[in-house]
């Protein structure tokens, strides 16, 4: 994964509180390897009427071209499914903003190289104001947490350490492989101190 | 003064990285069939499972409840995890294996799951461990392939929050209604960023099952782990399992496990009290776990709303095929599910069953235990037989319903009341329609065929 740390493109809404996981990428299509691409999976079930014909009015059928996306709270809550990720990083999208997220879908997200911006109810109202049910260029810089549509600047908030994982795009395994030493020098005093915590070898059963 | 969190996370915290972030040791790693990305992130890496004696397969979220596999594509899933498994040397606790069962029931009944350890599970209900006074959080895929190449995690500490719960729950009210009462209240985005210790008489007075249901449920209103100090309950449960310590091991293991409390005046980020007394049974009405309110109540009206609430209540009454300001109790059911990583234990069959024992139920449902060891104990316990008298079907364990993932599905359109822990929309299915709420509750709803106050049906009865 290649880090990032500005991204300019077209940014839609999704006007829905507690998008879960489940809507972002229903269980069905979960068993479908990587490779295949999980872009046509995003929020299947309300992109889609009934008889699987997309619903040419949802957001991102009209603009099926946006880079990001503008939710309200509690984006993402749910499940672990890193799937969902998948599908929104799959479609395009850099970026969601909202006002929260699910924990283990930020982390993810940040796995994935897709910015999570929380924003506060106020920037959140404005950003929906702006886009209405279209699409406006909007710019994200991760260095300096800042949002820019047209003249305005909308502050977000991101953790330093996911702000760096962001820009540099490393593996947490590169990273990890140096502390080696650390590890087995843990690992070495754990089994001294609370030798129980290694599950003996199972016996018969 | 340290909480309980800080004492975890500082006995597994291995370092500290530039960014802050914490590289924790992971003493157990629990695997499903959704390990497939990271099993294969493994593979391109050409990397090993780091600890394959620290990690533990388990079939569970495919796992067929009647025999064969719905799919081939099932069936894949499933031999994918076996396969991986076998490729590792990791113990692998596959559909023949009398230990299967949902991870979250099995790791718990193998004595896999101790107070004092840090259990990582490519699933967001593995807070459920933290029942047990273990540091325990479900993870995404990449971190699953970390966790696999290297048994340890790189983590921000969320901040420590305590749910203190006096008093007493009354009878017919259990976890599953405290854990719906607190998100209920708190809005399902109410603990994140946050680490629930739950404490307080209720929840000293709660067996393991009942314990595992509320930090299961924890996640559901936001908080990425749930956790419980140990205490005699803890250990008894403990005592004898299989991979638990034995004899002096095990003593030895108690000393450090009774150490693990918040101490007097440790200082949490955040604190919400709950009177246990005022929790009446709840059901869900909407499409996320924070629409429930007691079951007396009648389904919202959009009109009572701020413009904002409004909007969404409108949504999910309309999904959920409800009329605004309708009792509750009027609402007609079509089926049940009784199971799941949250309320599929030995006690929540009881607990159903002392409801159902004879009677019948009004409509058709599933009743799928959430481990092979647990069916077989509830066979050789006759709640079987109370179950299929009641004209329920009695399947094999597994997520099954949950998730509707191994092919067992609710309709669309369709109304079920469940045991589960999500009721977003297709959750059971495609325009599946989902109530939450407690096993008792679900075996109410199938007696009368409505969603129904448990209380007066547990009248002369031994509610389990
Ligand atoms: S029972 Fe449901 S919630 Fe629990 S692990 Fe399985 S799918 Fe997830």
């Amino acid at each position: 994964m290649s880090g990032w740390s500005e991204h300019t493109g077209k940014a839609i809404a999704l006007d829905i509180e507690n998008v879960d996981t489940d809507q972002l990428i229903p269980a069905r299509f979960m068993s479908t390897p990587r490779s295949d691409g999980y872009g046509d999976f995003l929020l299947y079930d309300m992109r889609s009427k009934g008889d699987g014909t997309p619903e040419p009015d949802f957001p991102i059928n009209r603009h099926p071209h946006a880079s990001i996306l503008i939710g309200r709270r509690n984006f993402g809550s749910g499940s672990s499914r890193e799937a969902a990720v998948y599908a929104l990083v799959d479609f395009g999208i850099r970026a969601v903003i909202a006002t929260s997220f699910g924990d283990i879908f930020s982390s993810n997200s940040v796995n994935n190289g897709l910015l999570p911006a929380r924003v506060s109810e106020e920037d959140a109202a404005r950003l929906f104001t702006l886009i209405g049910d279209g699409q406006i260029e909007v710019s994200l810089d991760i260095k300096t947490t800042k949002i820019r549509v047209g003249d305005q600047t909308i502050p977000f908030s991101l953790s330093p350490a996911w702000a760096q994982k962001l820009m540099n795009g490393w593996d947490d395994i590169d990273i990890t492989e140096h502390h080696r030493p650390a590890i087995s020098a843990y690992r070495e005093r754990r089994a001294k101190t609370l030798p129980w915590v290694f599950p003996a070898e199972e016996t018969a059963g | 003064m340290m909480t309980l969190l800080d004492k975890l996370w500082g006995a597994h915290e291995i370092m500290t990285g530039e960014d802050g972030r914490s590289l924790l040791w992971v003493d157990r790693h629990l695997v499903h069939e959704g390990s497939h990305h990271a099993f294969a992130k493994l593979a391109a890496r050409g990397a090993r499972v780091a600890e394959p004696r620290l990690t533990f397969g388990v079939v569970d979220h495919y796992a067929p409840t009647r025999g064969l596999a719905a799919t081939p594509a099932i069936a894949r899933m499933i031999e994918t995890l076996e396969r991986n498994a076998a490729e590792h040397d990791v113990t692998c606790f596959g559909l023949k294996d009398r230990r299967q069962g949902i991870v979250h029931v099995v790791g718990p009944e193998q004595g896999l799951t101790l107070p004092g350890l840090l259990i990582n599970c490519g699933d967001s209900h593995t807070s459920t461990h933290g029942a047990f006074g273990a540091l325990a959080f479900g993870i995404g895929a990449t971190e699953v392939a970390h966790v696999l190449a290297t048994q340890t995690i790189w983590q921000c500490k969320p901040k420590a929050m305590r749910i203190n719960v006096t008093g007493q729950l009354a009878l017919g009210v259990g976890a599953k209604d405290l854990a719906l009462a607190w998100i209920a209240k708190l809005g399902t985005g109410g603990a994140q960023g946050h680490a629930v210790e739950y404490t307080g008489d209720a929840v000293r007075g709660m067996s393991m099952e009942g314990r595992m249901t509320l930090c299961n449920l924890s996640i559901e209103g936001g908080a990425r782990f749930g956790m419980i100090a140990p205490d005699d309950t803890t250990f008894n449960y403990i005592k004898g399992r299989r991979y638990a310590p034995k004899g002096a091991a095990f003593d030895e293991a108690m000393g450090y496990w009774n150490t693990l409390r918040s101490d007097d005046g440790a200082i949490f980020d955040r604190e919400v009290t709950i009177e246990a007394a005022d929790i009446a049974p709840i059901v869900t009405w909407g499409t996320s776990p924070e629409d429930a309110a007691p079951v007396t109540e009648n389904v919202p009206s959009p009109s009572d709303a701020s413009e904002a609430e409004a909007e969404r209540i409108h949504a999910a009454i309309d999904y959920m095929g409800l009329t605004p300001g309708k009792p509750l109790t009027e609402v007609q059911i079509d089926q049940v599910f009784i199971g799941s990583c949250t309320n599929g234990r030995i006690e929540d069959l009881r607990a159903a069953a002392s409801v159902l024992a004879g009677r019948r139920a009004k409509v058709p449902g599933l009743v799928s235990p959430g481990s092979q060891e647990i069916k077989a104990q509830a066979e050789a316990e006759g709640l079987d037989r109370v179950f299929v008298e009641a004209g329920l079907d009695w399947v094999g364990a597994g997520c099954s319903m949950c998730v509707a993932m191994n092919g067992d599905s609710v309709a669309s359109g369709k109304r079920c009341a469940s045991t589960t822990n999500r009721n977003f929309r297709g959750r059971q299915g495609k325009g599946a329609r989902t109530h939450l709420m407690s096993p008792a509750m679900v075996a109410a709803a199938a007696v009368t065929g409505h969603l129904t106050d448990v209380r007066p049906l547990l009248q002369g009865r031994d509610a389990a």
